[in-house]
């Protein structure tokens, strides 16, 4: 296998009948085309396009400083790309920001909620934000599927790991969004509470139907929940396929194995494929 | 524009006051301290003066007005530091919350607080110190809305300055008012001062309103004219207010700036 020209990869995954670990194909949650990121004698993303479905949970995989957060951020609306274009749920993130960004959420490790405030209180202001009608009865709601009640006037900044992580997962589904964004959310939990959250953003994927974009370095955990992953390098999309099969085509024993070389290969070095 | 997500902010802001006595101090005793320490002046100033002239209205009504002034724009500085203290940029500019209804938040977060200041120096100044501020009638009003429009321009710069040069800068923003108040005229005519001086004075609105003051206070007719100057002045403050931040807002977005504030890395 080798690298797709960039504007031939979101074609050529909605076309694989085996990608997506078999699950349906509805309609791109996620569109981005062309999308390039140069700083001042650096480029940081350069021509990344790929689609994210409903009920799809895409793995972006790739070293670090491969441009990962910055293509997050980019789809996030909080970075401007050089060039290129975020449309989600088919709204052009450039032209209409705040109706594009009402359809997504988001939660990272670097972005804690303030904390200063309550769990309740973080989640009523994120909701007035977001818009969120009826959110008395949301914040209910969220508190109880995130077992969050007893920490309900707990003030975040001094949950542990895990219950911050969660938190941060009830804020980043209370707009129930259509794409949701996720960049290392199992980071510095213990496995046991990696596990029930990984089970619960699964299962975000399959019963709300949101399309997932994650970001990882556990690649137990992306095989374990990802129908897709794309590889990142230097701000490249050097691979992208199913993680069960990928290791095999390439000829490596493990996801781990796989993405350990992708990071050592020279930059869009075409990778041969196994047999 | 929404009025949910200016509720969020307000809400926010709001939690924050009623969590924590450290945030609630500063809006009423600072200017309390104020108050006593001129009310004092001014009494000593009377018992020299031995009736000759009341320095009450003078000077203990322009520390009221300038101190109200500068708890308008810092109650908007304030508000919008939060952001910055608690890293919360990715979580809040990730929403669909517009620039304008950030900035609405922030204002109406510095209306309430200012508001407590302020009854509280009009408690202490009338009930210790005798100042009849409402002898004023209602030229207040048109003074009071020219202090409020330009320190909510001036929040907002500080704001956007903070948001441009990183959270470090934020020290720029306390002594803002100070820098200005010698051009202004807060306890002198403006005439006093040289030439390059009176010029800069002249396009700042509080200017307008202390003078308006002297000559309330002096017995002579205020002017409307210059009155409407100081307030057209302080609106146009306002848009370039938010005209910058608008900019800066963008360059921090073009650049990773935003990002940055949160993020490790916006690479």
């Amino acid at each position: 296998m080798y690298v797709h020209p960039p504007d031939h990869r979101a074609d050529a995954a909605d076309s694989d009948p085996g990608s997506g670990a078999g699950r349906p194909r509805t309609g791109a949650v996620l569109s981005v085309s062309g999308l390039h990121k140069r700083y001042p004698g650096i480029v940081a993303v350069d021509e990344v396009s790929f689609e994210v479905h409903r009920r799809e949970v895409v793995g972006l995989l790739g070293p670090n400083g491969a441009g990962k957060t910055t293509t997050l951020n980019m789809i996030l609306g909080v970075l401007s790309p050089t060039a290129g274009s975020v449309r989600i749920g088919g709204i052009d993130l450039a032209q209409q920001r705040a109706r594009a960004l009402a359809q997504a959420n988001f939660s990272a490790v670097y972005a804690a909620l303030p904390g200063n405030l309550t769990v309740a209180q973080n989640l009523r202001f994120f909701g007035l934000v977001y818009g969120i009608p009826g959110l008395r009865r949301r914040v209910g709601e969220l508190l109880h599927e995130f077992d969050l009640e007893r920490l309900r006037n707990t003030k975040c900044g001094v949950l542990s790991s895990g219950e911050q992580t969660r938190v941060a997962l009830a804020k980043a589904v209370l707009n129930r969004p259509r794409l949701l964004l996720l960049d290392e959310p199992t980071a510095s939990l213990d496995p046991a509470a990696a596990q029930t959250i990984r089970a619960r953003i699964r299962a975000l994927a399959a019963d709300a139907g949101c399309g997932i974009l994650w970001t990882s370095h556990n690649m137990y955990e992306v095989e374990e929940v990802c129908d897709r992953v794309l590889f990142l390098s230097h701000g490249r999309i050097l691979l992208e396929g199913d993680p069960r099969r990928l290791p095999r085509e390439h000829g490596a024993a493990t996801l781990e194995e796989l993405f350990i070389r992708l990071a050592r290969e020279p930059l869009a070095q075409p990778l041969e494929r196994a047999g | 524009m929404r009025l949910k997500p200016v509720a969020g902010i307000l809400l926010r802001q709001f939690y924050l006051i009623r969590g924590s006595p450290v945030r609630a101090l500063p809006m009423f005793a600072w200017v309390a301290i104020d108050i006593v320490v001129w009310g004092f002046i001014t009494r000593y100033l009377n018992s020299m003066a031995a009736g000759r002239f009341n320095y009450v209205p003078s000077l203990l009504g322009a520390v009221l007005m300038w101190d109200f002034f500068s708890r308008i724009m810092q109650g908007v500085s304030t508000a919008f530091l939060e952001d910055v203290w608690s890293r919360n940029f990715l979580n809040l500019f990730a929403t669909p919350l517009t620039i304008a209804e950030y900035i609405l938040g922030l204002v109406i977060t510095s209306v309430g607080t200012s508001a407590v200041g302020l009854a509280v120096m009009l408690v202490l100044a009338t009930a210790v110190f005798g100042l009849s501020f409402l002898s004023l009638g209602a030229l207040l009003v048109p003074f009071l809305l020219v202090l409020f429009g330009f320190g909510i321009a001036l929040g907002i710069l500080a704001s956007a300055l903070v948001l441009r040069l990183g959270p470090a800068s934020e020290w720029l923003v306390w002594p803002l008012p100070a820098l200005l108040s010698p051009f202004v005229g807060v306890f002198y005519p403006l005439a006093t001062l040289p030439r390059w001086m009176q010029d800069i004075g002249r396009l700042l609105p509080p200017s307008y309103v202390f003078e308006g003051l002297r000559a309330v206070l002096a017995g002579r007719p205020v002017s409307a004219q210059s009155l409407t100057v100081g307030a057209v002045i302080a609106v146009l403050d306002i848009l370039l207010a938010g005209y910058f931040f608008t900019r800066v807002f963008r360059y921090a977005i073009r650049t990773g700036l935003l990002a940055r504030y949160s993020a490790e890395s916006a690479a």
